[in-house]
């Protein structure tokens, strides 16, 4: 069940100049939390900006066994993003959540592929820890502008998730698209072992990585990001384009029906 | 005190004057879980034609300065599937139903109309003559006064519900419109759907919306709202529904004391799905303040003695 909580910040890392991680005191909705699924949020109180913003649970923290909130990964990018990080200990923001479908965890002796571009790695802290939970083999292919823009490896390797990076400009990992070492693994995988590919990241990397996919027979999962008003269903702002048994392409609410997407429905060419 | 927020409009009672606005509940069934339908004063869901509808690719919306514009195109699953799926989930949760209708023809509306005359729980009718986003219908008939009494006549002939005609303001005169819609035979008029308005990335010199234009909405717009909302009572004796921007108690005041007996909130429940209750206990401390019983003894109270008044209204 969804809640509307006015949860204090605890506190707002700057992971660069660009990126930062918001923990927010909001254990009521951290604790019903599944991996993929989002919250809306919005700082402050007045009307200008108007709207919260859909954001993916980054980590649900707890102390001990007790859930105490959750962290949301942040780029600056527009107005929302921009006080989001500008945030400090004690501030207040609206978060509104869980929402969404999440992610299906799959078990052994399916192995999961997370691909995660620039901050489309928010949605993989907490399916990282499900799959741990369930001893799947899990991998990070991660890419990022640079090395300064990958964040969070450490504690990934923690979780046992094996890495692999790319960068734009080749200061980390390999050069290019995180799908440049996706595709020589696909090549190099053993067939026989199942995969589950799960997918977030700027829309032209999940189309590829979905094709990918579909040419290597591999099931997968993508998290999208559309442009959002409430979150709930009310508005049909956050459609989709999907296609399902054949039948013609519909529009689906991605607030209901996702943010999590079976990769093979979506009808990327008509999605922006 | 004990205060009665009770409204009765175009033969409608609504428990309370607060009214999910049509665009913005969904078909109210998607909140159910989160909101007990039956504590707002009624739910107008989303509008509907005869067949489904796919509207309009994204992007749909976009934020512009304490306000949105949306160019939805009117996606929905068309009046029989309503009839069938939504309306007796509606009705369990004990919901006053409004429900918008659309067509793209006279013909269509009054159709729309006729099937959901037969269904049980549909309160009243509104009639959307004033969706800015679609290319056949909706506003093209609210910005003219003929096709203005054109279609709430011929919704008119066919139920026995309220007519409840939502005008547009994307016109010079709302009022006119209002007199229009009271001579066809309406029962009450709600006002305003949505300025038309557009907004335009710069860097790529696209407009943001797909549509290219749409409504704008939200707390940008309601000194307007409230303008024509005002204009609308001083003209014509109809009851007035009114919206346009409603995020607090004190903004749907301004509304009920320039002449709408009850409102619909849209945007404001984008950002706040649990603002019912806030409106309610808000509204209820208004009245006790100032020793007031009912809504009613509200409405239209606006006092403009002393001031002079330029009109822009017929």
């Amino acid at each position: 069940m969804p809640l509307d909580v006015d949860a204090v910040v605890v506190s707002n890392t700057h992971l660069s100049n660009d990126y930062n991680v918001l923990v927010l005191a909001a254990p009521a909705v951290a604790s019903q939390v599944q991996p993929g699924q989002f919250v809306m949020v919005k700082p402050g109180v007045g009307d200008d900006p108007l709207l919260r913003r859909p954001f993916s649970v980054f980590e649900v923290l707890r102390d001990d066994a007790r859930v105490t909130g959750l962290s949301l990964l942040n780029k600056r990018v527009g107005v929302t993003t921009r006080m989001l990080f500008a945030l400090t200990p004690g501030d207040r923001v609206r978060c509104l959540g869980p929402l969404g479908r999440p992610f299906s965890v799959t078990e052994p002796p399916e192995r999961a592929w997370m691909v995660a571009g620039g901050v489309g790695l928010a949605p993989f802290a907490t399916l990282a820890a499900a799959l741990r939970e369930r001893n799947v083999k899990t991998t990070l292919f991660y890419g990022g502008r640079s090395a300064t823009d990958l964040f969070h490896l450490d504690e990934f390797r923690q979780r046992g998730v094996s890495l692999t990076l790319a960068t734009d400009d080749g200061s980390r990992g390999v050069q290019g698209n995180v799908t440049v070492p996706l595709a020589r693994a696909f090549c190099d995988a053993d067939r026989a072992t199942p995969t589950r590919v799960y997918a977030c990241g700027p829309t032209a990397m999940m189309r590829a990585v979905t094709e990918l996919a579909a040419t290597h027979g591999r099931a997968i999962e993508v998290s999208l990001e559309q442009v959002m008003g409430c979150g709930l269903g009310g508005c049909y702002s956050c459609v989709i384009p999907v296609q399902r048994d054949g039948g013609p392409a519909r529009l689906v609410r991605s607030c209901l029906a996702g943010p999590v997407f079976d990769g093979g429905t979506v009808v990327w060419e008509q999605l922006g | 005190m004990s205060v009665d927020l009770s409204v009765d409009i175009a033969g409608l009672h609504l428990r309370n004057p607060f009214i999910a606005a049509s665009g913005c509940f969904g078909y109210g069934v998607e909140y159910a879980d989160l909101v007990d339908l039956s504590t707002l004063g009624g739910v107008a869901v989303k509008g509907l034609f005869l067949d489904a509808r796919e509207g309009h690719p994204p992007t749909r919306i976009v934020e512009t300065p304490s306000g949105m514009l949306n160019a939805i195109g009117l996606q929905g699953i068309g009046v029989r599937r309503f009839v069938a799926e939504k309306l007796p989930l509606l009705r369990a949760h004990g919901a006053v139903v409004i429900v918008n209708i659309c067509g793209s023809t006279i013909d269509e509306y009054a159709e729309v109309a006729r099937i959901l005359d037969d269904a049980d729980g549909v309160g009243a009718l509104e009639v959307n003559i004033s969706c800015p986003n679609i290319k056949k219908g909706g506003m093209m008939f609210g910005c003219s006064l003929q096709g203005t009494r054109d279609v709430v006549a011929a919704v008119r002939r066919v139920t026995r519900r309220p007519v409840i005609p939502k005008l547009t303001p994307n016109v010079t005169d709302v009022a006119s419109f209002a007199a229009a819609a009271r001579d066809a035979g309406a029962d009450a008029v709600s006002l305003v759907n949505t300025f038309l308005a557009m907004a335009i990335d710069v860097e790529t010199r696209r407009p943001k919306l797909s549509n290219v234009v749409g409504g704008l909405s939200g707390p940008a717009i309601r000194p307007i709202a409230v303008r024509m909302v005002h204009e609308c009572r001083q003209a014509v004796d109809l009851p007035i529904i009114g919206m346009g921007g409603i995020m607090t108690t004190g903004d749907a005041l301004e509304f009920i004391i320039a002449g709408a007996t009850a409102v619909q909130v849209g945007t404001a429940n984008f950002v706040d799905p649990f603002i019912w209750n806030k409106l309610v206990t808000g509204l209820t401390d208004y009245l006790q303040r100032h020793g007031l019983a009912t809504v009613s003894d509200l409405v239209g109270t606006l006092d403009i003695t002393d001031r002079d008044t330029v009109w822009t209204s017929s």
